[in-house]
């Protein structure tokens, strides 16, 4: 009889399948797994090296480029570190759409995973349905920030700016038909805030097509019912969080358990899978969309009734009004100090964390009375979940891989920081 | 319900000090309650013990390990910038090197790690300080498994040895890389840099060719508004 050996198999970092730029060395036996190491790193800029040698304000477009499918949760866990530290109050206004815009972040997320989660397992409709949506909420980004992806919106104390009364409108061109156009304009007609509520009111009958397209699907549920399965005990001993801990059977949500922003003035579920396997994973992630939609809805009729400041009255921390200082010598003292030196925060240690998408998102801020952070330390969801990658998918498939894969919604952006 | 919120959770942190304060302190664990968070310093040796407890005591209940990382504090508290005296020219000011540190740390590495509590809704940090010179302390990947990737980064990073971790490879840097890059006596710009060579077609590695630079520089300013009551001997040159 010939000896039969066991051979290692190189997965990515080129793949398509392995969401950016996971290496992975699998021992396989014939189709089946023995082993998975996971290589990461190779997309290491030491952020929180670089945020160490810059003051904390210029840190924040760095946040964005982390996990870079939900920019503005990771702004919302370093802003937080820092007005924990100092200690300023954010103004509810400013609350609210923070709220509003991590959920917005939080539908864009999940979107993506879903669109690719599917195309990776075979369902290549997904991935255009989600991308036609995703498309409307970048919108709202650019609205309010100027840039659809790396937003830079979050600001210590605050938010950059208030919500815009007019929305970007389509222009005439040789492209599309006047008809078309007009067709797209319809909901821009208003404000930001038009836009938002008009999409929210659609939004769920989307998800539903979605559902449709996947929930019952066999070929879906084949591929994913009883893959990777985590227990609840093992999910928590393996540090999960966010979606992947509530699959599990866990439900604990920071928006609920150590609530932040404006969560404990909205109303919202937490969703719980039953077996802990991708097609619960799945299901989980499916109901916090229409949940995210529940809670834009109802921050959107907040934002409509109360207007009032964006960011904190703390000129030793917030820029002063533009306006103030060309007759207010003490507002361009703060505001000269502000973008040469800083802000100095008492020396002291805090750790912040949000409930991003992919689930706990932490910063943890060392400072030791500097206008830089002494160390800067992200704690990023995924890191933890690409860990149990060796136990996941050990006994599996080869194909299986890439379920898992999807199912952890890995972006390395935040994994190798 | 926001602020009702805050406030229990303020409370209960502040029993878990207490509670951590009577519980440890004879294994000499120091507590420390700041910003409403917790914070145990533990000494190396009796990691493993007080971890075991902290997962598996009803009071606790600490299941998950959130995060490990290691802190290098040799220049903690050293300004770049320090204002010392104004003459006709201008400030006394400029780089200056060698400052001595605050003596807030013993030591010059520590590996921290956050704990949380799912059943009591709690979180705490437990800070061990490393010797300076040999930093090594023991893994506790047999306590919480997710501490596994965690420990390597913190190897890799800072040069931290975790005893006992059955795999404790570089993660996060470059194949074949030396040093540990968050150390700070590493520069930020790296020692070196790597390209293409078409001649000898494969990746050179190089010496870096790019300076450091200060844009901003690193100042510490002595707010009179974070000032504690007690420290009234607080330098007043800086202020």
């Amino acid at each position: 009889m010939p000896e039969i050996r066991n051979y290692t198999l190189n997965f990515g970092p080129q793949h398509p399948a392995a969401h950016g730029v996971l290496r992975l060395v699998l021992e396989m036996d014939g189709e089946v797994i023995e082993r998975a190491d996971p290589h990461i790193g190779l997309l290491h800029r030491a952020t929180e090296k670089l945020a160490e040698s810059k003051p904390y304000a210029q840190s924040i477009p760095y946040m964005d480029r982390l996990d870079y499918m939900s920019m503005m949760c990771n702004e919302h866990a370093y802003v937080r570190a820092i007005e924990k530290l100092i200690g300023v109050e954010v103004p509810i206004r400013a609350q609210y759409i923070r709220t509003l815009f991590d959920e917005i972040t939080r539908i864009l997320n999940h979107l993506l995973w879903l669109g690719t989660h599917g195309l990776d397992v075979g369902a290549m409709t997904m991935f255009l349905y989600c991308f036609r949506e995703r498309e409307d909420l970048m919108d709202c980004y650019e609205a309010v920030t100027g840039a659809r992806m790396h937003a830079a919106y979050y600001r210590p104390g605050g938010v950059y700016r208030d919500l815009p009364d007019e929305m970007p409108k389509y222009e005439p061109n040789e492209f599309r038909s006047d008809a078309d156009i007009a067709r797209k304009n319809e909901t821009r007609e208003g404000s930001l805030l038009d836009f938002i509520d008009a999409f929210t009111e659609r939004f769920p009958g989307l998800v539903d097509e979605y559902e449709t397209l996947l929930t019952d699907n066999r070929i879906w549920k084949q591929r994913t019912v009883g893959i990777g399965v985590v227990s609840t005990e093992r999910a928590l001993q393996l540090g999960f969080s966010g979606p992947m801990l509530r699959g599990s059977g866990h439900a604990w949500d920071l928006r609920k358990k150590q609530t932040y922003a404006a969560y404990d003035k909205v109303d919202f579920d937490i969703p719980v899978g039953q077996n802990g396997d991708c097609y619960d994973r799945y299901l989980v992630r499916v109901e916090e969309l229409r949940q995210s939609n529940r809670i834009v809805k109802q921050c959107v009729d907040w934002l409509r009734a109360n207007p009032g400041p964006v960011i904190a009255d703390d000129h030793k921390v917030a820029v002063p009004n533009r306006a103030d200082m060309k007759d207010d010598m003490e507002a361009l003292i703060h505001h000269f100090k502000l973008f040469t030196e800083g802000f100095c925060p008492p020396p002291g240690e805090v750790y912040a964390a949000v409930e991003a998408p992919k689930g706990e998102f932490g910063c943890y801020v060392i400072s030791d009375g500097a206008n830089k952070p002494y160390r800067l330390k992200l704690r990023a969801p995924g890191f933890a979940h690409l860990s149990a990658m060796d136990e996941m998918v050990k006994g599996h498939m080869l194909a299986d891989v890439v379920a898992v894969i999807g199912t952890m919604d890995v972006v390395f952006g935040e994994i190798d920081r | 319900m926001n602020d009702s919120v805050r406030t229990s959770f303020r409370e209960r942190h502040a029993a878990l000090s207490e509670q951590l304060a009577d519980r440890f302190s004879d294994k000499g664990c120091q507590v420390i309650s700041q910003l409403g968070e917790v914070t145990m310093v533990i000494p190396s040796e009796h990691l493993i013990p007080v971890a075991m407890e902290l997962r598996d005591a009803e009071d606790f209940m600490f299941k998950e390990l959130i995060d490990v990382c290691g802190v290098d504090y040799s220049g903690y508290g050293q300004s770049e910038w320090v204002t010392t005296s104004a003459s006709g020219t201008g400030f006394g000011r400029g780089v200056e090197a060698g400052r001595a540190a605050r003596d807030d740390h013993p030591t010059d590495f520590a590996s921290v790690y956050h704990l949380l509590s799912v059943a009591n809704n709690l979180r705490l940090r437990l800070r061990v300080y490393l010797d300076s010179e040999q930093p090594m302390v023991d893994s506790v990947v047999d306590v919480w498994r997710g501490a596994d990737w965690f420990e390597r980064e913190s190897f890799d990073l800072y040069g931290i040895l975790y005893n006992g971790h059955s795999d404790l490879r570089r993660i996060l840097t470059d194949y074949g890389f030396t040093g540990h890059p968050f150390r700070k006596d590493f520069p930020l710009e790296g020692h070196v840099e790597l390209r293409f060579d078409q001649e000898k077609n494969r990746v050179v590695y190089e010496p870096v060719t790019i300076d450091s630079r200060t844009l901003v520089p690193r100042v510490i300013r002595e707010d009179n508004r974070y000032l504690q009551p007690d420290s009234d001997e607080q330098d007043v040159a800086d202020a």
